[in-house]
C-alpha cells in the first residue's frame, strides 16, 4: 500500500479562482451590417422601446424593457417569424448590480437566424412567464425559478424543477457554496434521521482521497476484516466456512482425506 | 431384493459431514443472495452487465427481484443525490431482515467526482453498507468478487441476526 500523505482536500483547488471573473467581450458589429437584422430591428423599434441592439458571432441581441417581455416575444413569432425559443435563463450580477439579466434565445427557421432578447431585472422583481407564447419555456422558467430565484407570474405550475420542493436557497446564484450551505449538507440527515442525528452521523467527509487505516467504523482491511467498530486487528480474517482446525465432533472435510472405494465392501 | 445393510459411522461407509445450524442456514443463504433491481446512475449499467448472459450473476444463485420485499441485498449502483436519499432510505427500509447493502462505485462510497451541494457523500451517510466496491464504474467482474466476498461474509454470520442490537446507520 502507498504511503498515505495527507492531501486535506485535493478538490478544493478550482480552476478558476474567482467565481465573480467576468470574460472580456468578443468584438460586437454594428446591426445595419446584416440586413435581416437590420429590418427585424427597425420593425421591433416601431413597437417597443429597444435600449440596445448589436450583431455578436453573427447573432442579434437585443435589450428590451423588462415589462415589454411577453408582447416582445409574441412579437417576434407572430411578425417576425422567429418560431422557436430555444433557450432562456439568468445571469447573476447581484455582486455587481443588484440585478438579474434574463435571456431568450430565439430561432427563426424560415430566416436561418438566430436572436436573443435580453433584460435586466432587480433581485426581487417579477417577470411575466411566456409558457403562453412558447411551450418550451415551461421547464426552462422552473428551472431559473429553481436555479435562481428569478420570480415567475403566470405560469401554471411553477414549482423547482430539480431541487428538492424544501431546499434553502438557490444553487446557481454566485454566492451559493460549491459544497452547499449548512441546510443543504445536512439535508439527507434531517430529513431521514431528524436534527437530533447531526451528532451520531457527524459532518460530510469532503476529501475522498482520505484513508485512515485503524477507522474500523469506516474502512475495512481486506483479508483482515473485523465487525463495525471493533477494534483494529493485523489477525487474518477467517472467511471459510469450515474453520482449518475444526471444532469439537466436526472435522474439517478436506478432498485428499476422502477415500473412494471401488466396490462396495 | 438383496439387504443392504449400511453402516454409516464405521470406516468405509457413507461419508457423513457435521455442521451448524448457523453454518447450514447461512450457507444456504448465502447461495441465494436476491439483489433489488434498481439503478442510480451508469454503475447500473455495469450491474445490468453483471446480471446479463455474459457474465451471468445467476451462476452464484442471484437473481434481480423487482420488489424490496423480496429482495436480500441492496446494491447502490451510481450517484446518490440528496433528493433521492429519503427514498433510497425507504427502499432499504422495506426489505425484510436478513438484508445487506453493496455500495458500488465510487459515487455511492464517497461521493466521488461530485463534490457539490447536491450528492450525498457517502450512501453510508444514511444506510448502513457492507461491501464498498471501488471503481468508477467497476467491471462486472469486480461486482461478482463484491457478491462473492458478501458471500463469505454471510456465511461468517450468525444465523439469527435479529438478537443484535441493529445498529441505524
Amino acid at each position: 500500500m502507498r504511503a498515505y500523505q495527507d492531501k486535506k482536500n485535493v478538490q478544493a483547488k478550482a480552476y478558476y479562482n474567482d467565481r465573480f471573473y467576468v470574460s472580456p467581450q468578443i468584438p460586437k458589429e454594428e446591426v445595419s451590417s446584416d440586413e435581416i437584422f437590420a429590418k427585424d430591428v427597425k420593425d421591433l423599434e416601431s413597437a417597443f422601446s429597444v435600449k440596445e441592439a448589436y450583431i455578436q458571432r453573427g447573432q442579434l441581441v437585443v435589450y428590451i424593457n423588462a415589462d415589454d417581455n411577453l408582447k416582445v416575444m409574441e412579437f417576434l413569432r407572430d411578425k417576425l417569424q422567429y418560431n422557436f425559443l430555444s433557450e432562456l435563463s439568468a445571469i447573476d450580477w447581484l455582486a455587481k448590480s443588484g440585478e438579474f439579466e434574463i435571456f431568450y434565445q430565439m430561432l427563426s427557421t424560415s430566416k436561418r437566424k438566430r436572436m436573443r432578447v435580453k433584460f435586466f431585472i432587480k433581485e426581487k422583481e417579477e417577470i411575466k412567464s411566456v409558457t403562453s407564447v412558447y411551450k418550451s419555456a415551461d421547464w426552462a422558467e422552473r428551472e431559473m425559478y429553481d436555479m435562481f430565484g428569478v420570480r415567475i407570474t403566470g405560469h401554471h405550475y411553477m414549482k423547482r424543477i430539480l431541487m428538492p420542493d424544501d431546499w434553502h436557497d438557490h444553487p446557481l446564484r454566485k454566492t451559493y457554496p460549491l459544497i452547499g450551505d449548512e441546510e443543504a449538507q445536512w439535508y439527507e440527515i434531517d430529513k431521514i434521521f431528524g436534527k437530533e442525528y447531526r451528532d451520531i452521523i457527524g459532518p460530510e467527509e469532503r476529501d475522498s482521497a482520505r484513508i485512515v487505516e485503524k477507522d474500523t467504523h469506516r474502512f475495512a482491511r481486506v483479508k483482515h476484516e473485523v465487525p463495525f467498530g471493533a477494534e483494529y486487528s493485523d489477525e487474518e480474517t477467517q472467511t471459510e466456512y469450515q474453520e482449518e482446525g475444526g471444532i469439537p465432533i466436526v472435522r474439517k472435510l478436506k478432498k485428499s482425506d476422502v477415500k473412494i472405494l471401488k466396490e462396495r465392501p | 431384493m438383496a439387504q443392504h445393510k449400511i453402516n454409516y459411522l464405521s470406516e468405509g461407509g457413507l461419508p457423513v459431514a457435521l455442521t451448524t445450524v448457523d453454518k447450514l442456514v447461512q450457507w444456504g443463504r448465502s447461495n441465494s443472495l436476491w439483489p433489488l433491481t434498481y439503478g442510480l446512475a451508469c454503475c447500473a449499467i455495469e450491474m445490468m452487465a453483471t446480471g446479463a448472459s455474459r457474465y451471468d450473476f445467476d451462476r452464484f444463485g442471484t437473481i434481480f427481484r423487482a420488489s424490496p420485499r423480496q429482495s436480500d441485498v441492496l446494491i447502490i449502483a451510481g450517484t446518490l443525490t440528496k433528493k433521492h436519499s429519503p427514498f433510497m432510505r425507504r427502499l432499504y427500509d422495506q426489505m425484510s431482515e436478513p438484508k445487506w447493502v453493496i455500495s458500488m462505485g465510487s459515487c455511492a462510497n464517497t461521493g466521488g467526482m461530485f463534490n457539490t451541494y447536491a450528492t450525498v457523500q457517502g450512501a453510508d451517510r444514511i444506510i448502513p453498507v457492507d461491501i464498498y466496491l471501488p471503481g468508477c464504474a467497476p467491471r462486472p467482474e469486480s461486482l461478482q468478487y463484491a457478491l462473492m466476498l458478501l458471500q463469505k461474509k454471510v456465511r461468517t454470520e450468525s444465523a439469527s441476526r435479529k438478537l443484535k442490537p441493529k445498529r441505524l446507520v
